[in-house]
């Protein structure tokens, strides 16, 4: 057990070592290389840059849309998933299928086969409409994104609140009923509440990883069009402008942001866990 | 008002017939006890009235409404279910009042029918907290408490009491009946306990594979079962059944007689037997004594006092008085 924590331990802590040692210093390897130490001026360059706050709403925009997004639709998806149906095993893998598709896959499908203007899916549907094709990535491109980024965590959503209805006591809905409530009612003083805690667990684990997209983001929009979060800027700091004490600086922001919002949902969880 | 009528209602899953049609009356004020083995249809019986399942053929009246299609919140019935079915994210003031919510009475006459059930079931302490926080028999209150306060017409429930451990279903078991009282509200009642079926109901239905054995008061069936079934499950230890030549002796195929209807003597009587396993109660000693020619050990009951041991010698005498008999078909021989 020992050397698997040594390795663990190495294999988290040099790097984040690597990062804050950088951060201090003035290190651009193609132009002068390692130019000494330069205290916390990257830290205030980095927030100051004119590029930050803008990369901060697009993170905050593209989170919060696949969040509700995933959630709203996991929601009902689950619910229907719920229900009693012919081939409920298959509908189920294929459910979860985006899951396993690799992102970089998944969003240079959609870029390609459905959001094309000349020759995507959608664009025909547009066309057979009457029309005129939109031109996503460049007209809605946080939208697409949300999309895309959507489709491969809607499945993750629906999974965990769809066991989370299985574990609803169908009794709690019969009293309801009884009680005069009606199928709305139902959901929103029943099974909602029923699903808050696995509501905010998918919250929390999607929001950390969310928070760190980049494979949709580079292989689509290049991080034009108002597309570049947080960890886009981080990278094209480091390797377009090959700033790298300047980049380390926004990495170490990203790993506090990622903290701060690890150790609030922890703390809504367990307030959850305690009922 | 709360006068229910099953008109031959059947019922069906897939295709199995669980409930044969059935018919019976339910009078208003009444409390009615169903009562059968496991897997009879109690629960679907009582389901079937409140309306969460649909009957597959026959009418449903209440008050002489017909209220087959009707749904449940509509049949002005409510129910206590065995799991309590508490909404576990609600305080207690708020399950109590969720049914006046949905029928968006308003807060005022929410406020005081809360309190009202609340000082009737002894909650007032305890509104503010949530389900999770109270014990079962609490709970149990709670979900009873949810029930008074839509003044329904009937109440049903489904063995409330069986999560509850001996002595809070003594105490709990009084506090329905004394509700009942109370409320002179229809109740129908799901059990699997003789104590309260016995003790609580002013109409015992026994039912056994969706069919009615038996409608009666509790000493009716007791005095008088219907057939053997009846005899057999009405009673606590059960009524001792004979058969074979003994019973033939008696001209019936079965002949039953209760563990207190049997005297015991050592010098003298119709049965000779070995006294067995004795279980001493401290007022009453209930022996299981194995006789010549009766397959089952008998059960006696005797007073406290009566001293027989493992193995003793008695001879048993049924009261003549107290004979059940019962023909091939199990049917009681008048
Ligand atoms: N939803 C259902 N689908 C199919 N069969 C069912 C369903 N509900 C009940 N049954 C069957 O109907 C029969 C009666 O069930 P029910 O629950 O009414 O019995 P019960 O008398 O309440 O038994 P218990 O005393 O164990 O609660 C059982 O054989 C059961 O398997
Ligand atoms: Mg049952």
């Amino acid at each position: 057990m020992a050397p698997a924590v040594f390795l663990l331990l190495v294999w988290m802590l040099v790097p984040l070592c690597m990062t804050l040692w950088f951060s201090l210093r003035d290190y651009r390897p193609l132009r002068g290389g390692d130019l000494g130490f330069v205290g916390l001026e990257n830290f205030a360059r980095f927030v100051s840059s004119s590029s930050f706050w803008p990369a901060v709403l697009t993170t905050v925009l593209i989170v919060g849309g696949v969040l509700l997004v995933s959630i709203i639709f996991g929601v009902l998806l689950a619910m229907l998933l719920d229900q009693p149906m012919w081939g409920q095993g298959i509908v189920r893998i294929l459910v979860i299928a985006p899951f396993f598709v690799m992102p970089t896959v998944s969003a240079l499908v959609w870029k390609n086969m459905f959001m094309d203007p000349t020759n995507g899916v959608f664009a025909h549907i547009w066309r057979a409409f009457g029309a005129d094709p939109v031109v996503w990535l460049t007209d809605v491109p946080i939208l697409s994104l949300i999309l895309i980024i959507s489709w491969q965590w809607l499945p993750f959503a629906t999974l965990i609140l769809l066991t989370a209805f299985q574990s609803l006591d169908s009794e709690q809905l019969e009293a309801a009923e009884m009680d005069g409530a009606n199928p709305l009612a139902r959901f929103f003083f029943i099974a909602l509440p029923h699903l808050s805690r696995a509501i905010t667990i998918v919250i929390l684990i999607q929001t950390i990883f969310l928070l760190a997209v980049f494979a949709e983001i580079f292989v689509t929009t290049g991080g034009a069009f108002g597309t570049r979060t947080l960890t886009y800027l981080i990278y094209q700091r480091v390797l377009e402008s090959q700033n790298v004490g300047l980049g380390s600086a926004g990495g170490v922001y990203a790993i506090i942001l990622a903290n701060i919002v690890a150790l609030f949902l922890m703390r809504i969880v367990g307030k959850n866990l305690d009922r | 008002m709360g006068r229910i009528t099953l008109d031959k209602v059947r019922k069906s899953f897939g295709e199995v017939e669980v409930i044969p049609p059935l018919d019976l009356t339910i009078e208003d004020g009444e409390f009615v006890v169903f009562v059968g083995p496991s897997g009879c249809g109690k629960s679907t019986l009582l389901r079937l009235i409140a309306g969460l399942e649909d009957v597959s053929g026959g009418e449903i009246r209440i008050d002489g409404q017909d209220a087959t299609m009707v749904p449940p919140a509509k049949r002005g019935l409510a129910m206590v279910f065995q799991s309590y079915a508490l909404y576990p994210h609600m305080s207690v003031r708020k399950n109590i009042a969720f049914p006046l919510r949905m029928a968006k009475m308003d807060a005022a006459e929410q406020e005081r029918r809360v309190k009202a059930a609340a000082d009737v079931l002894n909650l007032t302490d305890y509104l503010d907290r949530r389900p999770g926080q109270l014990s079962g028999g609490q709970r149990q209150r709670v979900a009873i408490g949810r029930a008074i306060v839509r003044e329904p017409a009937a109440f049903l429930f489904d063995e409330p009491l069986s999560n509850l451990d001996a002595a809070l279903r003594v105490g709990m078991r009084l506090e329905i009946s004394e509700l009942h009282k109370r409320l002179k509200t229809t109740m129908i009642y799901v059990t699997h306990d003789q104590v309260e079926a016995m003790t609580m109901a002013d109409k015992i239905v026994v039912l056994r594979a969706g069919h009615i054995e038996q409608v009666g008061s509790p000493l009716e069936l007791y005095r008088n079962p219907r057939n053997v079934f009846v005899a057999g499950f009405i009673g606590s230890p059960k009524m001792n059944l004979v058969d074979g030549p003994i019973a033939a002796s008696h001209d019936a195929a079965t002949i039953g007689i209760r563990p207190e209807h049997i005297r015991v003597s050592d010098e003298a009587g119709d049965w000779l037997g070995k006294v067995g396993v004795s279980e001493h109660l401290g007022s009453d000693t209930f022996f299981h004594v194995t006789c010549e020619g009766i397959s089952e050990p008998l059960t006696v009951r005797v007073g406290g006092e009566v001293d027989l041991r493992y193995g003793d010698k008695v001879w048993l005498s049924p009261d003549p008085d107290h004979l059940h008999r019962f023909d091939d078909k199990g049917l009681r021989i008048a």
